[in-house]
């Protein structure tokens, strides 16, 4: 796994192409009965991008990928697919296919026949329906599974032949229903780049759901993290986690520290940002937009920015006395949990990159410090 | 000791109080004597005189006749209600369907049989069909039951279904009526047979349906059965009967055996393809240490 995922390479890149919109989400709403599974959403897909719709159960996620299916009708707002009005499309004549969680592979046929089901749909030849197949088989590498049936696979070839199912008709747009959702954590590692390669090589544009953030940001070039229905902030798995946009993202991706408090000087090249739960003032290397009335902001940052130290540091802000009130030992790094003088236990990563090297241990006096752009001020 | 525990003890009481009786009426059918409850040696006559008794063999093909008809109609009928009761989640009056779907499986026999014949009689008067009561009418009276039993059955079947195979088939591009075709049905296919089998089991076993719309010259088996007894009990039926158990066990030994042995087909099949997948997991194994991407693997 060395070898850097598709979607960080591309952000690290950065984009030459011009962008083409594939699909385009227009103030879709979803109602079922009362409630709102997804909330005025509008979103655009460019052509040849793997896109995740991240967030929890009962986010609307899969609401939202199943009206892009075609299973689900919106309640309010159009979707367009090349610029064609598919709102009112049935799934069997959308140019969309989908990859199930479960797999949905059908039990009576063949890994073979499963792969030409859709082809047979389109009256192609047989000829053309057995090449194509043997095509599909050979890109997931399953050429030697083709006359199995679908309970003779372990999960990892279930999981090829149901790719292989989806990518058959060469669909404009694939979707993916959490992909590794039914296998263990050591394949879904392995499999996440493994899919994302294949989906490369075929070129096509994807969708895909997820409630594993690791899987997403390692698959996806762009996240969308949905809450409640509603989209909370639309980016790249870099911009995503290192700057949120709001107080909900940065708490759903990965571990933070928040602290609650005042802007006490806003000047353009800096800002000092006063919180009860810290003796000094936090510096902040750019100016914080902020206005006259509401002075309150939150500034965050991730554990693996805060460094332990138990040297003084000498500079005269961003930085703590401390507590180490408890350790866990993760082997590639540890969290260090220190307990500030106001109280509040603070969380830090520190690498282990020694086998053996003195570290501080429980109940130690420690200093806690970190950059002046390492965390991000938050107004919501 | 072990052997003559309680539970082995009713274990032993309960199968005789079962099946003691048919192995009676089977004993008793190759008894050479006309009076049924004196035994007077061993024959085989009352199985020869039956092929004799041509009132007796069309009564039997008369209800096989029926009960064929019945297990095609009452799958078809069931299977529909059942898919409209799991597969369109909303429509109104879905719990009223519902109810009268499974209805007729509580209702007394006397009630539907009787109401029936007043419905035939009431068209045959007001548009002149069924002109008279026989097979067809039979047929359709059993219908009604045994669609309710095959909707029990099916919709079990298709609740349990993981939904998506069939939005998978429909998002590859087949209309719902094909998807219903190729998908549904050969997955729910052995629920089918199970409904199939039912149907033609309650209909060649009914007598009080039968009994009420029936009309002459369409005498079922078990309604000859039971006038026979009426007026004392032949040894020909003992006859009768024994062969219909005899036919019953074969069919169920049948079934048996064969899902056995196609359960013993799968589970090698399984195992079969866990070997290999292991064995090549094995052989992977060492080229996968020499592939230099693998060598720092962060976490």
């Amino acid at each position: 796994m060395a070898v850097a995922s598709g979607a960080y390479k591309k952000a690290l890149e950065g984009d030459q192409k011009p962008k083409e919109v594939l699909v385009k989400i227009d103030r879709v709403t979803k109602k079922f009965d009362e409630t709102i599974a997804v909330d005025d959403v509008s979103l655009t897909i460019n052509k040849g991008e793997i896109f995740a719709l991240l967030g929890g159960s009962g986010s609307g996620k899969s609401t939202l990928l199943r009206m892009l299916a075609g299973f689900e009708r919106p309640t309010e707002g159009r979707i367009f697919l090349d610029g064609q009005d598919i709102t009112d499309m049935p799934p069997y004549e959308r140019p969309i296919n989908m990859m199930f969680q479960s797999y949905a592979l059908f039990p009576h046929m063949t890994v073979a026949q499963n792969i030409a089901f859709g082809l047979k749909q389109d009256r192609m030849s047989k000829t053309e329906i057995d090449e194509r197949v043997a095509e599909m088989l050979k890109l997931v590498q399953m050429s030697q599974y083709a006359k199995r049936k679908p309970h003779q696979l372990s999960g990892g070839q279930r999981q090829r032949v149901a790719l292989a199912r989806s990518l058959a008709k060469s669909p404009k747009l694939l979707l993916l229903d959490e992909p590794m959702g039914a296998l263990d954590k050591k394949l879904r590692s392995q499999m996440q780049l493994e899919l994302v390669e294949i989906i490369e090589r075929v070129g096509v544009t994807c969708v895909m759901v997820t409630h594993d953030q690791e899987e997403a940001m390692t698959m996806a070039e762009r996240i969308a993290i949905m809450h409640l229905g509603w989209i909370a902030q639309i980016g790249s798995p870099i911009d995503i986690y290192e700057t949120p946009t709001s107080r909900m993202v940065c708490e759903f991706i990965g571990n933070v520290n928040l602290f609650d408090g005042r802007v006490v000087e806003d000047m353009e090249g800096h800002a000092l940002i006063a919180s009860p739960d810290l003796e000094r003032a936090i510096y902040v290397g750019h100016g914080v937009t902020t206005s006259v009335q509401d002075k309150q902001i939150t500034y965050a940052i991730r554990p693996e920015k805060l460094l332990v130290t138990t040297e003084m540091p000498t500079c005269e802000y961003n930085w703590s006395r401390g507590k180490v009130h408890d350790i866990a030992y993760l082997g590639g790094h540890s969290v260090f949990y220190v307990q500030l003088p106001s109280g509040k236990i603070v969380q830090s990563f520190v690498a282990n990159a020694e086998r053996r090297g003195a570290r501080p241990t429980w109940g130690d006096e420690v200093y806690v410090w970190w950059e002046d752009d390492s965390g991000v001020a938050l107004r919501s | 000791m072990k052997r003559f525990s309680f539970s082995n003890v009713m274990l032993v009481l309960g199968l005789l109080f079962i099946y003691m009786p048919m192995v009676i009426l089977v004993i008793y059918s190759f008894n050479a004597s006309k009076l049924v409850t004196v035994w007077g040696g061993w024959s085989v006559k009352w199985y020869v005189g039956l092929l004799d008794n041509t009132q007796l063999m069309n009564s039997v093909g008369r209800s096989l006749e029926i009960a064929f008809y019945t297990a095609i109609s009452a799958v078809i009928l069931g299977t529909l209600a059942a898919f409209v009761l799991t597969r369109i989640t909303r429509f109104k009056g879905r719990t009223l369907f519902g109810g009268l779907v499974t209805a007729p499986l509580v209702m007394p026999e006397v009630i539907t049989g009787l109401s029936l014949l007043l419905l035939f009689v009431a068209m045959a008067q007001m548009i002149g069909w069924p002109q008279e009561r026989g097979i067809l009418t039979i047929w359709i009276a059993h219908t009604t039951f045994c669609a309710s039993y095959v909707a029990v059955v099916v919709s079990a079947r298709l609740r349990e279904l993981d939904m998506s195979i069939e939005e998978a088939a429909m998002d590859l591009g087949a209309k719902p009526w094909k998807v219903f075709m190729l998908i549904t049905i050969p997955m729910i296919a052995p629920s089918l047979a199970a409904g199939g089998m039912m149907s033609f089991a309650l209909s060649l076993d009914d007598l009080v349906l039968a009994s009420f719309v029936s009309g002459p010259g369409s005498t079922t088996l078990p309604m000859e059965v039971f006038s026979a007894v009426r007026l004392g009990v032949k040894p020909e039926i003992n006859a009768v009967a024994s062969l219909i158990l005899l036919v019953v066990s074969i069919f169920t030994f049948l079934v048996w055996f064969f899902s056995r042995k196609a359960e013993k087909r799968r589970l090698k099949a399984i195992q079969q393809a866990m070997d290999e997948t292991t064995g090549a997991a094995n052989l992977a194994g060492p080229d996968s240490r020499r592939d230099p991407s693998q060598q720092h693997a962060p976490a």
